[in-house]
């Protein structure tokens, strides 16, 4: 499959009062054509800092320090401003978290859709207008909804709306900062059925979550982050089946299960203060299988059956 | 257990008519808001509709000097010259709405564009225009008013833009804070993420939600407006007579209060706080309606 989007080395800082808060730390990654890819970590782990940072939607005091985002070739990271927003919307589609607020709630769901093309294209506003209806249907939500604002909407639609502005110029990527947090489980489950069907239609999906389950469930592949890294990287029914990194099975471990007595377990302590990160592997102080080493150097990301992973545990020649 | 039960009961009871009594009391700003309206309203009617209320000429003199008030001609009796002081009022109404209206739409036009660019791009467009806007504010507005307008000199439109200057900053700070709060919304993030153009962003997205703000600071700033005009024109520094204006009436009659010709400045003292009362009715209610947490 053809490489879509190359993330290399990509270093995200906020230069806060406080310090420089380490959001994203060296982080690599690929993501090919009809993917669907999720990055899972807890809050504070600097996911929904790298996925702002790919159309450079990050705000001050966040900045881009180091690396290169590659979208089919075209380093979005060297791109002028003007170029970078023809991106936003065309190749990139943006939704966010909270569809309560992400749409203008003084403006017609159909004319917020409807300024997306006419933003990038050149069409007149009556075949924007049609353009919007046909999306809308598509979206499942009845196309004489178009004079509706935000509030006759329930959260579930609006995501729909949501969405249906991020898709609208059939972008190669989808960018979902946890788009389902905000709603019900039988709502969340109809927009992932809805975001899956993008892949169908030649998009690629990046889904940002704190839902490891929901992750496994719809992805391809996995990519868990942990204090501002990926620890661990590969298809997502391998890591399901068997967790390499003990984050990971930390975190597959704290999914409850209603059929099986399974005890649900917490991962002991709190994310790490990504001012002054742990030394050596930032996930040492909460590790079970810490050693000596893991405390003083870095973990180099090696590959193991068809994964990528940064753990001592696996590295050849280390005194366990 | 029953008896307590009954005592919930009618405890209760009281309690929510007590609560629904207090309710009523909190609809305030529905008073303030009918009553205001109702105040601006008339004034508006008064100005549109002069000539059919009054059949005297508000600047021709005539030998009925200082004649007392509520006769079936003179409603508000006559000045020093012979003119009739409703009519005078009534035409005067005139004067200060359209100077309200001119100075309005100035500071607005002035304002708003710099409070939304100042906002929104933040950076060291801001920091300049803040200062200078602030140093402004920091003047003490009438004596602001009257140093541009003796520099102008005395017509309706130079009062209008003097009046205009000393509001153009609190019209600034005002959208450039609101700007700020709407600029950190998660759909205006959402139109960026959308590729849509700034200048687009500004207009159809910030634009739209900075009108509520610009209603209240209107109706605030405006009962403001009429009292620095009144000073001005009671001054001598706004219309030249023999122009109808409220202030500039107050400022002759004064002479003759201790004669006992009291009418002569009372009637147009009245309307200046009257109008300017109203506005301020209207802007309280509309600022508690959009800021209840005030």
């Amino acid at each position: 499959m053809s490489e879509l989007l190359k993330i290399n080395n990509l270093k995200v800082y906020y230069f806060t009062l406080r310090g420089i808060v380490k959001a994203v730390d060296d982080v690599s990654l690929t993501l090919d054509k009809n993917e669907f890819i999720s990055i899972v970590g807890e809050s504070g782990s600097g996911k929904s800092t790298l996925a702002h940072a790919i159309p450079r939607l990050l705000r001050p005091p966040g900045k881009i320090v180091n690396g290169d985002i590659f979208l089919e070739n075209e380093n979005l990271t060297k791109m002028s401003d003007e170029d970078i927003r023809k991106v936003r919307g065309r190749k990139i589609g943006f939704v966010f978290q909270d569809p309560f607020t992400s749409l203008d709630p003084l403006v017609r769901i159909g004319d917020q859709i409807a300024e997306v093309f006419l933003e990038h294209e050149l069409i007149d506003k009556k075949e924007a207008k049609e353009k919007s209806m046909k999306l809308l249907e598509e979206v499942g939500i009845p196309s004489d909804r178009y004079e509706y604002y935000p509030h006759q909407l329930s959260g579930g639609q609006r995501q729909r709306v949501a969405i249906a502005i991020a898709i609208a110029l059939n972008p190669k990527l989808l960018i979902a900062d946890e788009p389902t947090t905000a709603l019900d489980v039988i709502v969340q489950d109809r927009i992932m059925d809805l975001m899956q069907s993008l892949i169908s239609k030649g998009m690629s999906v990046m889904l940002i979550t704190h839902d490891i389950a929901l992750a496994a469930e719809r992805s391809n592949k996995l990519a868990i982050m942990y204090a501002g890294e990926i620890v661990e990287f590969g298809a997502a029914e391998k890591i399901v089946e068997e967790s390499l990194h003990p984050y990971t099975s930390g975190l597959l471990s704290s999914v409850p299960d209603l059929w099986s007595d399974k005890e649900v377990k917490s991962i002991p302590g709190n994310p790490p203060d990504l001012i002054v990160p742990p030394s050596g592997c930032r996930f040492h102080p909460r590790c079970p299988f810490a050693m000596p080493i893991c405390r003083e150097k870095k973990p180099p990301r090696i590959n193991v059956n068809n994964r990528n992973i940064a753990c001592w545990l696996y590295s050849e020649g280390v005194t366990k | 257990m029953d008896d307590d039960l009954k005592t919930i009961v009618v405890k209760h009871g009281l309690m929510s008519r007590l609560f629904s009594v207090i309710g009523r009391f909190t609809g305030w700003r529905t008073g303030f808001m009918i009553s205001g309206m109702i105040i601006i309203l008339m004034f508006v009617f008064i100005a549109i509709t002069a000539p059919l209320l009054t059949p005297f000429d508000p600047t021709k003199g005539s030998s009925d000097v200082l004649q007392p008030p509520f006769t079936y001609i003179h409603i508000f009796g006559t000045d020093n010259l012979g003119r009739d002081i409703f009519a005078r009022i009534v035409y005067g109404t005139r004067t200060i709405l359209s100077i309200l209206l001119l100075s309005t739409l100035i500071s607005i036009t002035i304002g708003m564009p710099l409070g939304l660019v100042s906002g929104f791009f933040s950076g060291v467009i801001d920091r300049i225009l803040s200062i200078v806007m602030d140093s402004i504010y920091a003047f003490p507005s009438l004596l602001l008013a009257i140093v541009i307008a003796l520099m102008l000199g005395p017509s309706p439109l130079n009062t209008a833009i003097s009046i205009a200057f000393v509001y153009i900053p609190t019209y600034y700070r005002m959208i450039r804070g609101q700007t700020l709060s709407i600029k950190a919304q998660l759909y205006i993030e959402a139109a960026i993420a959308s590729g849509t153009r700034t200048r687009k962003i500004l207009i159809k997205h910030i634009l739209p939600n900075l009108l509520p703000t610009l209603v209240v600071i209107f109706s605030l700033s405006a009962a403001d407006a009429i009292l620095t005009e009144a000073g001005l024109s009671y001054l001598g520094y706004s219309v030249t007579p023999p122009t109808p204006d409220w202030g500039y009436d107050l400022y002759v009659g004064r002479e003759y209060v201790l004669s006992g010709y009291w009418w002569l400045s009372f009637f147009p003292g009245l309307m200046v706080v009257l109008l300017s009362v109203g506005f301020a009715l209207v802007g309280e209610a509309l600022s508690d309606i959009y800021n209840p947490r005030r």
